[in-house]
């Protein structure tokens, strides 16, 4: 039933462009506008019109006219509320939107900023299963952040969001699909498990001090250093905080990471293999360089380096 | 352990806040009931919710079904032991009020809170079917704020929540704007010319006058302050002691009380002519009375439509008047009632039972030789013996024994209307002068802003009538002669310090200019049924609108109520660039001092021409042109501070004249 009706929205989407306008990719940033949002009543909005009529009989029929004038009054708030519905979500603009880093498989946190010139409450953005609520105040954008589903390596576009409000009452629904032209990249996954690279005969030249228990200088505080790296007596006498740099003979040598390395597996296999190497290098802070078909980075470190090389092997073919 | 599934945000428990005003919500809905559920029920209920939010607020989570379904058994069980069913207003009413708490007892989700508000919603409605006063309807009205408050504080994701009372007020903003059509749908929603079921009994009529006196039984009426009708004249009205508004007339006396002819025995006969020599008109609101006796100016020359004249100039409506009624009468303030007597007249208003009250008749027998057979004569000596024989005006008067009249004109001496006029028409009558009794109201308050005369219950009156030869009937007040000031001031003047504290002068007079809101409540809102509904559009050249009509009317105003939320709703604001304001307000300065920017001039170009022709200002200028050109192309959109920074300093901003 379900599939039936998925066609059925499919073939209607294929025929009739114009119904389906709004659904379509469309570059940010997106303002909902009249001629974009939808609206029906909820089914407790059905309901409450179903009270509302049982109401009307009653007063009607015993003559009491001021139950008739409360009927009028509630029935009125409730016509009323439905513009107020829609105009939670008229004017509502998606600025621009991030999206995280993500192994297939796993979530993939994507930030939406939606503005809005004047303050709305209740306002829920739907992708896949999930929902989530937000308000705007009417001054700063609000970052919505939601979880995409991956399953492949790879471009993947965005899919169509749902936004939409049942603000004020819960009697009428609104919503509006948007539809960012954007695509998100998924990152290989690693296999689970597998050899070590092969370290290859001139990675002894590669080795360097760094690091070690040695004093070998005093240099500048940056961001991050240990307290206990500070050098406090030093630093009394200077303007700035010195930190001690310690050396030390690396003891993890430098991996070459390469794809002709591999020769003996699928395409697959290898990502999923160098996908594991870049997180062990990543984890035990190494100095790697990788070798793509087409794409060869240079040797480095740090999460950009790795963000680079996954980006690189997430792209492959 | 299995990990749990987050619950759906349906399934959720609804917070404090909205769990807090669905509450209130109960809490106005029960209190609304109250004054017509058994006291121990509006207790019982008070302390369940009490309790209910108590615990809710230290745990949330439901109250255990163990407990719930024995206190919904007890409830039924409440309800059928108080009224003895389950149907109809009153025990319905009270089981859906209980009902309404109980759900409280469970609501947990908002699911719940919404059936809660629907029923609850229903069950403010159902408290107006018991009073639909303006007050009443004022309360129930503001009722609906907590409700909306509530369904509105269950949408997840809101800005911060203000305080309890102010969350009410977007409910108001909503309530507020959606009056207008409110009130248009009420105006045109078509009514039912019949009701599709049994109407229900209406006892919040009060029951007004009887058809049977007895001495004694109108003091409950006496002290009833309610409006029982309102009287608005064409032309002057008349004097206060012609305002008599009569209601029934009774013949037959058992010795105790006064009686009506029997309808069903009494043949139908055509009303007793009148001869008329000034008359008035004028136009009464009756309130409900549940009976059918038309209350007219003393005396009726004909009948109001869907009502008949009776023999005796009673005026009955064709059906018990259950909603308020407004009709117009024609009565004659001078007249001869009825020259000619018929014998079957002159014998009923003659006849006393045999064997009661000997000396009355005595009395009368003396006077009757003493003055032969001048009637008016013995009317006078009545009233002369009313007025000097020591008899004293009271609303607490001595119960009387069997010989009620020689009781009250040999003993007592005390005694309100009904103990005069009975006691005045008993003496007639033994006297060979044909009498009889009318009741009806007498007096009322003239209310000088809203030009009408107020007659409440408690203007209730007796009054006899005595046919005089060639004269007709008479009417002859007896309480007048005693009390004067009943006639021309209204029964609370004469009760003096008897009555109430709340019937003294400076609160009548509030409750006086109350009283007109109260009219026009009752006339423009609950009166407002079928007939007025056709009557509605006769200015605009529709006689006789019919459904269709109001439908078409109601559809064409309401899509026209349509436009205009649209308009609202779409309406979109330009955004207003303050920025753009700052450098313009600059410009404005500027030009004032011989520097105006050109057509085609950018601000760079033109704040550095300006600083160079005011050299004074120059290091001014300079700031302010590098701090617009960062707000302006540094951003996309101006930050707040800075830009409130630049135009404090547009606003601080003077041009020093230089001396050169």
């Amino acid at each position: 039933m379900r599939d039936l009706l998925q066609q059925l929205q499919r073939r209607a989407e294929r025929r009739l462009p114009a119904l389906t306008r709004y659904r379509r990719p469309e570059r940010l940033p997106i303002e909902l506008h009249r001629r974009r949002i939808y609206i029906v009543p909820t089914g407790f909005g059905l309901g409450f019109s179903v009270l509302l009529l049982v109401m009307l009989v009653g007063a009607l029929n015993y003559s009491n006219n001021a139950g008739l004038l409360l009927t009028c009054l509630l029935g009125a708030a409730s016509a009323a509320s439905m513009l107020v519905t829609f105009r939670s979500l008229d004017g509502l603009r998606l600025g621009h939107l991030r999206a995280g880093h993500a192994v297939a498989g796993q979530p993939l946190e994507l930030t939406l900023a939606f503005d809005s010139r004047r303050p709305r409450n209740a306002v829920r953005v739907d992708l896949g299963d999930s929902t989530v609520a937000f308000a705007l105040d009417g001054h700063a954008s609000a970052l919505v952040k939601l979880a995409l589903r991956t399953e492949r390596r790879g471009w993947q576009p965005l899919p169509r969001l749902r936004v939409w409000s049942t603000w004020p009452l819960g009697l009428f629904r609104a919503w509006s699909w948007l539809h960012p032209e954007q695509s998100v990249l998924v990152w290989p996954r690693a296999e689970a498990a597998g050899p070590p690279p092969q370290a290859r005969a001139d990675d002894a030249r590669q080795l360097r001090l760094h690091r070690g228990d040695e004093l070998a200088a005093l240099r500048d505080y940056r961001a991050g250093d240990p307290q206990r790296h500070v050098a406090w007596k030093a630093s009394a006498r200077h303007e700035n905080l010195l930190v001690k740099d310690f050396e030390q003979p690396q003891s993890h040598p430098h991996w070459q990471l390469d794809w002709r390395q591999l020769g003996g597996l699928d395409d697959e296999a290898r990502i999923a293999r160098l996908a594991r190497w870049l997180n062990e290098a990543q984890a035990q802070r190494r100095h790697y360089s990788l070798w793509l078909p087409g794409n060869e980075i240079p040797g480095g470190s740090g999460p950009l380096h790795y963000a680079r090389c996954m980006n690189a092997l997430a792209q492959l073919p | 352990m299995t990990p749990r599934r987050p619950r759906p945000p349906s399934e959720r428990p609804i917070d404090t806040r909205a769990f807090d005003l669905l509450s209130l919500t109960m809490a106005l809905v029960l209190g609304l009931h109250s004054p017509h559920l058994p006291w121990w029920l509006t207790v019982a209920l008070a302390l369940m919710l009490g309790w209910r939010w108590w615990q809710r607020r230290q745990r949330v989570g439901r109250v255990p079904r163990w407990l719930k379904l024995p206190l919904l058994a007890l409830l039924t069980a409440a309800v059928i032991v108080q009224y003895g069913n389950i149907f109809g207003r009153a025990p319905g009413t009270a089981l859906a009020v209980g009902l309404l708490i109980l759900k409280l007892l469970e609501t947990e989700v908002a699911r719940d809170v919404r059936v809660g508000i629907s029923f609850a919603c229903f069950a403010l409605m159902a408290a107006l079917l018991f009073d639909q006063g303006l007050v009443a309807t004022v309360v129930v009205a503001l009722g609906l704020l907590p409700a909306l408050a509530t369904l509105r504080a269950l949408e997840p994701g809101q800005l911060p929540a203000p305080s309890l009372p102010r969350a009410l007020l977007p409910a108001l903003a909503l309530t507020a704007a959606a009056l207008p059509l409110a009130l248009l749908a009420f105006l045109l929603v078509p009514r039912l010319s019949s009701p599709l079921w049994g109407a229900p009994a209406r006892d919040q009529a009060r029951t007004g006058l009887s058809d049977s006196m007895t001495p004694g039984n109108f003091t409950e009426l006496l002290t009833d302050d309610h409006p029982a009708m309102r009287v608005s004249f064409d032309g002057a009205p008349p004097a206060p002691d012609q305002r008599y508004f009569r209601a029934y007339v009774m013949w037959h006396f058992d010795g105790r009380s006064w009686r009506r002819p029997d309808p069903r025995y009494a043949p139908p006969r055509p009303p007793a002519p009148l001869e008329v020599a000034s008359s008035a008109q004028y136009r009464i609101s009756l309130q409900p009375t549940r009976r059918r006796v038309l209350p007219m100016l003393d005396v009726p020359l004909q009948a109001p439509a869907q009502a008949a004249l009776q023999a005796d100039r009673e005026v009955m409506a064709d059906r018990p008047v259950n909603d308020p009624l407004s009709y117009v009468g024609r009565s004659a303030l001078r007249y001869r009632l009825q020259p000619e007597l018929d014998e079957r007249s002159r014998r009923l208003g003659l006849s006393l039972p045999a064997g009661f009250n000997p000396r009355t008749h005595a009395l009368a027998a003396q006077w009757r030789q003493r003055y032969g057979s001048d009637d008016a004569a013995i009317v006078q000596a009545a009233l002369a013996l009313f007025h000097d024989g020591g008899f004293r005006y009271t609303l607490a008067p001595a119960p009387l024994g069997r010989d009620s009249v020689d009781d009250f004109l040999f003993g007592t001496h005390e005694g309100f209307c009904e103990h005069y006029s009975s006691a005045f028409t008993v003496l007639m009558r033994a006297a060979g002068i044909p009498a009889r009794v009318v009741t009806g109201y007498q007096g009322g308050y003239w209310n000088k802003l809203g030009d009408y005369l107020l007659v409440r219950y408690s203007d209730a009156h007796a009054w006899s009538e005595v046919w005089l030869a060639g004269r007709g009937w008479v009417r002859v007040d007896p309480t007048g002669a005693v009390r004067p000031e009943r006639v021309s001031l209204g029964a609370a003047a004469a009760a003096g310090d008897q009555l109430a504290w709340y019937r003294h002068d400076w609160l009548q007079g509030l409750r006086n200019r109350w009283d007109i809101v109260n009219r026009w409540w009752d006339q423009g809102v609950i009166g407002f049924d079928a007939l007025r509904q056709r009557g509605l559009l006769t200015p605009f050249g529709i006689r006789d609108a019919d459904t269709a009509t109001l439908g078409v009317l109601l559809a064409i105003s309401g899509v026209l109520f349509v436009a205009i939320g649209l308009a609202w709703a779409l309406l979109r604001r330009q955004p207003r660039d303050p920025l753009r304001g700052a450098l313009r307000e600059l410009e404005r300065k500027l030009s004032r001092h011989g520097v105006a920017r050109r057509p085609a001039e950018g601000p760079q170009h033109f704040l550095s021409r300006a600083a160079r022709a005011l050299p004074g200002q120059r290091d001014e200028l300079t700031a302010l042109m590098r701090s617009y050109l960062e707000l302006r192309y540094a951003h996309d959109e101006p930050p707040t501070e800075p830009l409130r920074a630049f135009q404090h300093a547009v606003r601080d901003f003077r041009i020093v004249a230089v001396v050169k």
